[in-house]
């Protein structure tokens, strides 16, 4: 999967092509992100109203309905009209914000949905943002000494951290720190008794979210280790490096100045690829954590079943890979100069 | 269209009294023992590299384990009915990695795992090969085509590829087994349907470079339809890089399957490790019951583990530019 | 004092195969201001030498011998003051400027970088000021200090890479077939700056090149190198028209002249290849390939005899006693022969 990720990036890189101004290139990304998101509309809608045998029997988590009960139903969700006055409906629906009500406590999707993205944009943009770091300082490093000690250790030690499922490492550190060492919390997001304001408050939130962090950070460095890594041993064999040190420049210069700026370009994109599927890769550490975001509602979701609510949660999950994407292809656009036009 | 030799008899079949080491002297013949020349030059090649070779032996082990379940354990074993052990116990003789919530032995669940979790895995891994395969050798062929519709074609599939590239398959499986009903069919068809997209771009990169080559061209001017020079000219010789990367799409697909089983999307019934990573965090956990947990989650690490430096180490080989310098 | 001196190089690459010599004791020397062309096939060693001046090899490469630049040996150079040395004290003008430039970086930041380097007190802006000014005097406007290499031509990339070897003022410049992967008529719009550029400034200057006919017109001496040696060297326009190493007048009869009419109509190839620089034949390396080759030829060992005023070359002919001047010239003859 990552290897076709990285033909995709290089493609994407080369397809800067034929239009003339920036605005024009970005104007074309978003125009095409914003299809993307129609098709999910579609795709969503596909798989929630018109692929179940009995959409009624979804929408209401009902199996026993009355004839009369079912009529309500229809005209409620609209479910007897035609297929594409369903579609408009929803479509319409959905710009609105309104998302249906979940089955579970009848509240608001939308609302439901808005209280979990905070915890999840906490959870997963502090464990981007130090798996992207670590992940491409260890990348570099190995990359640049290759075959040395570290690249070594580095290297079979990130291996075994990319074969590993996070949940099963979030649960054995749930055991171990928190069960038996009592380090860290068992769960959650704040303390039961309450976790007070200002500086305690926070204090408590971060030691809550020390965990679930660590887990997402280990399992995705990993990726962004290796991705950084082969990157920059494709540049080394580049002739701009030796011009560089053939200009007097310390080896540590010419890492830094010339073949990392060259190394990260393609790392970029396939890192910012990554960070959709990190969102709802959080599904399943933020159910071990019973860290209330996105990920762990979806899974209440899924068992209770709450379709309203999956619906939703599905439908935010492939909008956040679709802007992810959209955003590593714009950095790319922004950052190499080879892919803007003049 | 093989040329008969002089000496060989109307059937095909050389004359009797040719001694059996005779030099091969039909084409079909040459190709078969260049063939072998080549898989033999390429094993010498691969013994080389010892980290491939270290995830061969875990592959063989746990393929061999897979295949021997009915002999290794007894399937009774999985049923909570015959269940008469404590729960929870710890590692015995009889129960060497001890038992799990309802009493059935870790050890007979992790082996009869193996069979399950290899099978999704290989399943879902040729259904995602086949088409990925197909959808790249079809657009890196048309694609090569001078002609609009070609390259339309290609443009038409690598947009769709695209797609399936942006959709994340975690939230995906959930709603299509909640929809459909959970089962191993489902985690298989969901990791099918959503990977291929990767194995398609790499095909259609190599059938494009394939596409160049002379005797292509040689094809084409002899007569030579479209499927069938994407079936004898371009397809085998995108073969070994889509074997490299058939392995190392198993690797994914056993960690997809893990996931998609712990979050209960697979079939109780039929237990693979991601099931036991399930029930053990659903049952496990609270009692501290380690060795259930940690037992289906090694064998994971190892087998990915092994899949992935077997896959890095055919593509070391396949392609010399990849090789390291230790 | 010398500004370049060689004496008895020798390196040696470590490969999978085994070693690999690739240059086997050579011995050249260059005076401030002069300008040296060394000339040969592909695999003769010429690139090495070049890049073994500021050190510059890979570590799989073993370097013995002497490279004395103004008295100091750069193989035993402390590393802080080889970073000194390298550009400001000599700088070079690499082959193929298609990559050898940073694709991500301003052409005029990447020639102001070795001059922030080298030299204390000068802020950013005068650095770029200064390489303005030197794009200026390769020929280039102003703006291209603002452009990237990719948008460049393969032109106008070499004359960056000339203006930023000019950068620190160096004492020497080793231009490594900077006109190989141009067209004809590029080529001698950058030979004629190149000469312009180093004789105005006074620069010592070591081209390296397989077109015998472009070092001949553009440098005063110049040094023919075969598997690994220096099989001539002399006066450059003598060597060219009149060598006296059987290789070196191969190589200088490969290239036709235009409006020369014994080369008309008769380009001379060589057959054979070079040798393998791991199975070096013994006596002198080129005998396999001699069209006057003698029995001797593959027992002696060659070494660089006195052909004539200042020149050098490492064939038996030049030896007084042994068939001498007329069997040069029958070698001339022979190469005439339809």
């Amino acid at each position: 999967m990552l290897e076709g990720a990285r033909a995709a990036a290089e493609d994407r890189s080369g397809t800067g092509a034929t239009s003339t101004g920036l605005t024009r290139t970005l104007s074309v990304k978003v125009l095409s992100a914003a299809i993307t998101l129609f098709v999910v509309l579609v795709g969503n809608f596909y798989l929630f109203r018109v692929l179940p045998a009995n959409p009624a029997k979804n929408l209401t988590h009902n199996s026993t309905l009355t004839a009369k009960q079912l009529l309500a139903i229809n005209r409620t969700f609209g479910l007897g009209l035609p297929l594409p006055q369903q579609f408009w409906n929803y479509l319409v629906q959905t710009f609105h914000g309104n998302l249906g009500r979940s089955f579970v406590d009848q509240l608001p999707v939308a609302e439901k949905i808005g209280q979990a993205l905070w915890p999840t944009i906490l959870l997963v943009g502090t464990s981007t943002v130090l798996s992207t770091v670590i992940g491409v300082w260890i990348g570099i490093r190995g990359g640049w000494n290759r075959g040395s000690k570290f690249d070594r250790s580095s290297t079979a030690f990130v291996n075994v951290l990319y074969a590993m499922p996070d949940f099963w490492l979030g649960m054995v550190l749930l055991i171990t720190l928190a069960g038996k060492l009592a380090l860290f919390p068992d769960g959650g997001m704040h303390s039961f008794t309450g976790s007070g304001s200002g500086l305690a408050g926070f204090g408590d939130l971060l030691w809550h979210l020390a965990l679930p962090c660590t887990v997402l950070t280990l399992v995705y460095l990993a990726e962004y280790s290796l991705v950084m890594r082969s990157s920059l041993i494709d540049e080394l064999k580049a002739d701009y490096l030796l011009t560089a040190r053939a200009k007097g420049l310390r080896d540590d210069l010419v890492r830094r100045r010339h073949a990392v700026p060259n190394a990260l370009l393609p790392s970029v994109t396939l890192i910012m690829l990554n960070l959709g599927f990190v969102i709802s890769g959080a599904i399943t550490t933020e159910t071990v954590f019973s860290w209330p975001g996105l990920g762990r509602l979806s899974y209440v979701s899924l068992n209770a079943p709450d379709y309203p609510t999956l619906e939703g949660t599905f439908l935010l999950f492939s909008a956040a890979v679709i802007v992810a994407n959209l955003i590593g292809d714009l950095l790319l656009t922004v950052f190499d100069p080879r892919v803007r036009q003049a | 269209m093989s040329v008969r030799a002089a000496t060989s008899t109307s059937d095909g079949l050389p004359p009797p009294e040719q001694p059996p080491s005779s030099q091969p002297l039909t084409p079909r013949a040459l190709a078969r023992a260049r063939r072998q020349a080549a898989l033999a030059r390429f094993w010498r090649e691969f013994r080389k590299d010892r980290r491939g070779m270290s995830g061969l032996i875990i592959l063989a082990v746990m393929i061999a384990v897979a295949l021997l379940a009915p002999v290794l354990a007894n399937s009774r074993g999985l049923n909570p009915i015959y269940a008469t052990a404590a729960p929870n116990a710890g590692p015995s003789l009889q129960y060497p990695l001890g038992t799990d919530s309802d009493g059935r032995s870790v050890l007979t669940e992790l082996i009869w795992g193996a069979r399950n979790s290899l099978l999704v895995g290989l399943t879902a891994t040729l259904i995602s090969i086949l088409i990925g395969a197909l959808v790249g050798v079809v657009a890196g062929h048309f694609g090569s085509i001078r002609a609009r519709a070609g390259r339309l074609t290609d443009n038409l599939l690598m947009r769709v590829s695209d797609w399936f590239l942006v959709v994340p398959f975690l939230p995906l499986a959930m709603v299509v087994a909640r929809t459909i009903g959970p089962s191993l069919g489902v985690i298989i068809l969901v990791i099918g349907l959503t990977s291929w997209a990767g194995t398609a771009r790499i095909v259609r990169a190599q059938a494009l470079a394939v596409e160049t080559r002379p005797y292509l061209e040689r094809a084409k001017a002899l007569g030579a339809g479209h499927w069938h020079q994407m079936y004898r000219h371009v397809l085998p010789n995108v073969m070994p890089l889509l074997l490299a990367n058939t392995i190392l799409t198993v690797a994914g697909t056993i960690l997809a399957e893990t996931t998609l089983s712990f979050l209960g999307l697979g079939d109780p019934i039929r237990p693979t490790w991601g099931q036991m990573l399930g029930a053990a965090y659903s049952y496990g956990v609270g009692t501290g019951n380690v060795l259930w947990l940690l037992a289906p989650g090694i064998a994971v690490i190892l087998v990915v583990m092994a899949f992935t430096l077997v896959g890095h180490a055919l593509e070391a080989v396949l392609d010399p530019k990849l090789r390291e310098r230790p | 004092m010398t500004l370049l001196d060689l004496r008895d190089l020798s390196i040696t690459y470590a490969t999978e195969g085994g070693p690999l010599p690739a240059v086997r004791g050579v011995n050249l020397s260059l005076e401030s201001g002069q300008t040296l062309g060394l000339a040969g096939e592909s695999g003769c060693g010429k690139s090495t030498i070049a890049t073994s001046i500021l050190r510059l090899l890979p570590s799989s490469a073993t370097v013995t011998g002497q490279i004395l630049f103004n008295g100091e040996d750069v193989l035993t150079m402390k590393w802080g003051r080889l970073r000194a040395v390298r550009w400001a004290g000599a700088s070079i003008i690499f082959q193929g400027a298609l990559h050898s430039l940073n694709p991500v970086r301003k052409i005029g930041g990447q020639i102001a970088e070795p001059i922030l380097l080298h030299e204390t007190g000068v802020t950013k802006q005068a650095a770029v000021r200064r390489a303005v000014d030197l794009l200026r005097q390769v020929g280039l406007p102003a703006a291209r200090s603002d452009s990237y290499p990719h948008e460049l031509s393969g032109g106008q990339k070499q004359r960056v890479m000339i203006a930023m070897a000019l950068a620190c003022g160096p004492n020497l410049i080793i231009a490594d077939e900077p006109t190989t992967a141009l067209d004809v008529m590029i080529q001698a719009q950058v030979l004629d700056l190149i000469a312009g550029l180093v004789r105005d400034r006074g620069i010592g200057m070591i081209m390296i090149s397989h077109d015998l006919s472009v070092l001949s017109a553009t440098c005063q001496r110049l040094a023919v190198m075969y598997a690994g040696r220096i099989v001539e060297e002399g006066p450059a326009h003598e060597v060219f028209t009149d060598a006296r190493h059987p290789y070196a007048e191969a190589l200088a009869w490969a290239f036709p002249v235009i409006g020369d009419t014994r080369t008309r109509m008769n380009p001379r190839g060589l057959p054979g290849d070079p040798p393998d620089p791991a199975a070096v034949p013994p006596g002198c390396s080129f005998h396999p390939r001699c069209a006057v080759v003698q029995p001797e030829c593959s027992t002696r060992e060659m070494e660089l005899w006195p052909a004539g005023d200042g020149r050098l070359a490492a064939c038996i002919r030049v030896l007084p006693g042994s068939e001498g001047e007329p069997a040069v010239r029958s070698v001339k003859e022979e190469m005439r022969q339809p």
